[in-house]
């Protein structure tokens, strides 16, 4: 069993690594995407306002297409409202739109937040079916190394208090110990969910052997949705939404509206689609109103059963929209356990290895050269991504995607250092490098735009000042680690094998 | 003495490192994976026809509990005593799933 967990954990700890990371930075994506797009200035969070903003630039741009899709403005990120449609030739379009105006808004491009999001299940340069295969895969690698290693572990309740602070592999042993057992409801929990929330996909025998084919009945029960409905090819103009979001909210009394698809807009069989916004309950809602074009009120729509709300609950714990402030921190540093579980499995991997008498292979070096190009390299990378953010110019095309290319190229650099040195020095080089990419962060914020850090305090923007305390936050505590891996060299106590000068 | 013990060592390596003991494992992992898939495929399938409620439930109901049933099965595989005996546990339930469904199929 503990073969299992050893080895379950080991081949896949890099990816489980980056999946970590990337989702716990999600925890805080609206607040990412504000701080990478810092031309939006603070609108009042209103939905109904939006929704009129958004039909104003659809009409005027989207009138060709089928099928609307409008993403509101959510409490935590009151500026951002996305339009997304597709044209005649099928190909799609996704703007971001003034909630002031009701054109294009003028903003620089970015991905912001989503992008860390999107990293830790679609991966990038992959096709997201490809990556999220992988995804799955590792999840349920995680979820059998949580398994054996929870039977593995005889003495559980007595390790729980034990720390062996600068033994070598005894200290990185109880390190992993603790913060995979303290914290395991939660990583069990998101897990799990997180196999979940792409269930159809990974097991999708039990939809086909009940339904076959013909799954559409299936799903619109599952996610609450009404049958499609053809085109008349009467034209009508269609209601204003604004007035449609405000019936709806005020229907559920206060929740508010989060996201409107309008089908066959500018027809008489246009059906509008208005969706309940996430977070107001732990459950994903799957809560809408369907109203015609003219916004008659037709039906409320919601999944039905309580097989679906399970689903919707589990779905909603992995999210963790609901969580207020206070809670989401908490998940945050949950988050950060779970990242640091993975990474001093991986470094107590090499030091286990390296205490054994076989000679080191070449095994052992990959693991080496990769424990450090992921474990340092990844919030290098991380950190470059906001550099590239503030850097690049405004008007550069495909801006979103370079900023990305950015992040990967310096994660490619660290790897490249990490093949130069994996020991103790390749450490910490990576380690400083990372400490003063995140000081940078704040510093070229202050230097590129209005908004630094001295700016945010004195009007009271506290998302930005936050944000800017966070990144120097990250930067001392990666001083503290390279201090911290200088001066056990210089104690003068046992260094493992791999950590010492590169022999290879 | 001497050379028994070396016999014992040799022999202690073989069942720890050599090819046999690699063939084991290259099983169990196999089995674990796809054997592993497959059952908790079948047993979703199965229970989206057997249990007691609404189909929509059942299918969610059994579809939310797969990934814990591979997990069980991927313990299982490296909890048994023998390679073989990992897949032939693997089989027996899969035939057993086999049969239910061919039960519920014509009911």
């Amino acid at each position: 069993m503990a073969w299992l967990h050893t080895w379950s954990g080991l081949l896949l700890g890099w990816l489980l690594f980056t999946i970590f990371l990337a989702g716990t930075a999600s925890y805080f994506r609206e607040e990412i995407s504000r701080y990478m797009r810092p031309e939006l200035a603070a609108v009042a969070f209103d939905p109904v306002r939006a929704a009129d903003a958004a039909q104003r630039y659809l009409t005027r741009h989207a009138s060709a297409a089928t099928r609307w899709s409008v993403t509101l403005p959510s409490a935590r990120n009151p500026d951002e409202l996305s339009v997304f449609w597709r044209d005649a030739e099928r190909r799609s379009h996704s703007h971001l739109v003034d909630v002031r105006t009701g054109e294009r808004a003028l903003v620089r491009d970015t991905r912001g937040g989503d992008f860390f999001y999107r990293l830790h299940f679609d991966l990038h340069y992959v096709s997201a079916r490809t990556a999220r295969w992988i995804v799955g895969f590792a999840a349920m690698m995680m979820l059998v190394a949580i398994v054996s290693g929870v039977i593995t572990h005889k003495r559980i309740f007595r390790d729980f208090f034990t720390f062996r602070a600068g033994k070598g592999q005894r200290a990185w042993l109880d390190a992993h110990n603790v913060l995979a057992v303290l914290p395991l409801p939660y990583h069990a929990l998101i897990t799990y969910t997180g196999l979940v929330t792409l269930m159809f996909m990974y097991m999708p025998w039990g939809v086909s052997s009940q339904y076959g084919e013909k799954t559409t009945p299936f799903f619109d029960t599952v996610f609450g949705q009404s049958a499609a409905l053809e085109p008349s090819g009467d034209t009508a103009n269609l209601a204003p939404l604004g007035g449609m979001v405000n019936r709806a909210q005020r229907h559920w009394q206060g929740a508010h509206a989060g996201f409107i698809s309008v089908s066959n807009p500018g027809d008489r069989a246009a059906r509008v689609d208005v969706r309940r916004g996430q977070g107001c309950d732990v459950a994903v809602s799957t809560a809408g109103i369907e109203f015609d074009h003219r916004g008659v009120w037709l039906r409320e729509l919601d999944s039905s059963g309580g097989a679906a709300r399970v689903r919707e609950v589990l779905y909603g714990l992995h999210l963790g929209r609901f969580a207020p402030p206070v809670l989401r921190a908490l998940l945050f540093v949950l988050g950060l356990a779970g990242t640091a579980m993975v990474a001093t499995g991986l470094v107590l991997w090499g030091v286990k290895r390296s205490r054994s008498r076989e000679r080191a292979g070449a095994g052992d070096r990959v693991v080496a050269v990769l424990n450090v190009a992921v474990v340092a390299g990844l919030p290098l990378a991380m950190a470059a991504l906001f550099w590239a953010n503030r850097l690049l110019p405004i008007e550069m095309n495909d801006r979103a995607e370079w900023e990305i290319h950015a992040f990967f190229v310096v994660w490619a650099g660290a790897l490249v250092m990490a093949l130069v040195r994996c020991d103790q020095y390749g450490w910490r080089r990576l380690l400083g490098a990372a400490a003063i990419a995140f000081a940078g962060v704040p510093l070229i914020n202050a230097l590129t735009t209005e908004r630094g850090l001295i700016h945010s305090l004195v009007s009271g923007d506290w998302l930005f000042a936050a944000f800017d305390f966070a990144m120097l936050t990250i930067a001392v505590v990666f001083t503290a680690a390279v201090w911290l891996l200088g001066s056990r060299q210089n104690a003068g106590r046992e260094v493992p094998r791999v950590l010492r000068k590169a022999e290879v | 003495m001497t050379i028994v013990r070396i016999r014992n060592t040799i022999s202690r390596v073989k069942r720890n490192h050599g090819t046999e003991y690699r063939l084991a494992v290259a099983s169990r992992v196999v089995a674990a994976i796809v054997g592993g898939y497959a059952l908790s495929a079948l047993a979703t399938m199965f229970l989206s026809a057997a249990l007691p409620m609404a189909v929509v439930s059942a299918v969610l109901a059994a579809t939310l509990l797969s990934f814990l049933m591979y997990a069980a099965a991927v313990v299982w595989v490296f909890a048994a005593a023998t390679a073989g005996r990992a897949w032939l546990g693997l089989l027996i339930c899969a035939v057993a799933l086999v049969f239910g469904l061919l039960a519920f199929k014509t009911s």
